[in-house]
């Protein structure tokens, strides 16, 4: 990953309400971009475990994926959803996630993403996204 | 339901109507909410949120009042089209089938017209005893 997609990234962070609103960040090391979402009281969906709500890692999920369609793609447009299947495999509990995307096809007109979300270890993921993505331009 | 929920109450979530093992409920549009804004238009993880927590008030309403928790397995969610510019999103969601530990939910999210939805959903819950 070049400065230009520091730069890209840092645009796409700064620029949709949403993510402000989830207090969602992101980092590249080399070619990988890591999402970060900081636990926050706002995020949370059952005050009795505590767990994150489910809609909010799917948002994150979701976000993260349109994050890396941005960097990778470029165009300066949003990528738009088609459809995302979200499998939630542990409870998202009250600390900070994480998430990497993998985009598997990346065609003309659409994308077929994979992204995967964690907190302690990576190996033990809390939920997974599949989805087809529009790309900008379409 | 809604306000105990932090997600729900930050989102200003609101209840619609219950009904025979359905729900309904709604989010208003707010500049804090948008996904893209070069469209204006909210963001998906809002409709995913509202979607989820619909799902959740339908199962409720299927259960007649026993105590349980769920817990999402999946949750499939095509887009139809985005949801018009500066529009608030009503969700309905219905609970097809109850069983002691699975609760199969279909819904749909609109933003002014229910037979012209922006999204539909199918998923899958856990239900599991609350010790509450």
């Amino acid at each position: 990953m070049s400065e230009a997609d520091h730069a890209k990234l840092g645009a796409f962070l700064q620029r949709a309400p949403y993510v402000r609103f989830l207090g969602m960040r992101a980092e590249l090391a080399g070619d990988e971009m890591t999402a970060i979402l900081p636990f926050s009281p706002h995020l949370v969906g059952n005050t009795t475990i505590p767990a994150l709500h489910g809609g909010v890692i799917g948002g994150f999920l979701e976000m993260t994926a349109l994050a890396q369609l941005w960097v990778t793609q470029g165009s300066g447009k949003l990528a738009k959803t088609i459809d995302v299947t979200i499998e939630y495999l542990r409870p998202g509990r009250a600390m900070t996630t994480y998430a990497r995307a993998d985009l598997r096809t990346v065609g003309r007109r659409v994308a077929n993403v994979h992204v995967e979300a964690w907190q302690e270890a990576r190996s033990h993921p809390v939920a997974a996204l599949r989805g087809h993505f529009l790309l900008a331009g379409d | 339901m809604t306000t105990s929920v932090p997600q729900a109450a930050a989102l200003g979530m609101t209840l619609v109507s219950v009904g025979e093992a359905k729900g309904c409920m709604a989010v208003p549009w707010r500049e804090d909410l948008v996904g893209d804004p070069d469209t204006g238009v909210i963001a998906g993880g809002v409709v995913t949120s509202l979607l989820d927590h619909t799902c959740g008030l339908a199962i409720s309403a299927a259960a007649k009042g026993q105590m349980f928790g769920t817990a999402t397995l999946d949750l499939r969610i095509d887009y139809m089209r985005p949801a018009a510019p500066r529009a608030g999103v009503t969700a309905e969601a219905h609970c097809y089938k109850l069983t002691r530990s699975v609760a199969f939910v279909r819904a749909q999210a609109w933003d002014a017209d229910p037979a012209d939805p922006i999204a539909t959903v199918q998923a899958a819950f856990m239900m599991s005893p609350r010790s509450a």
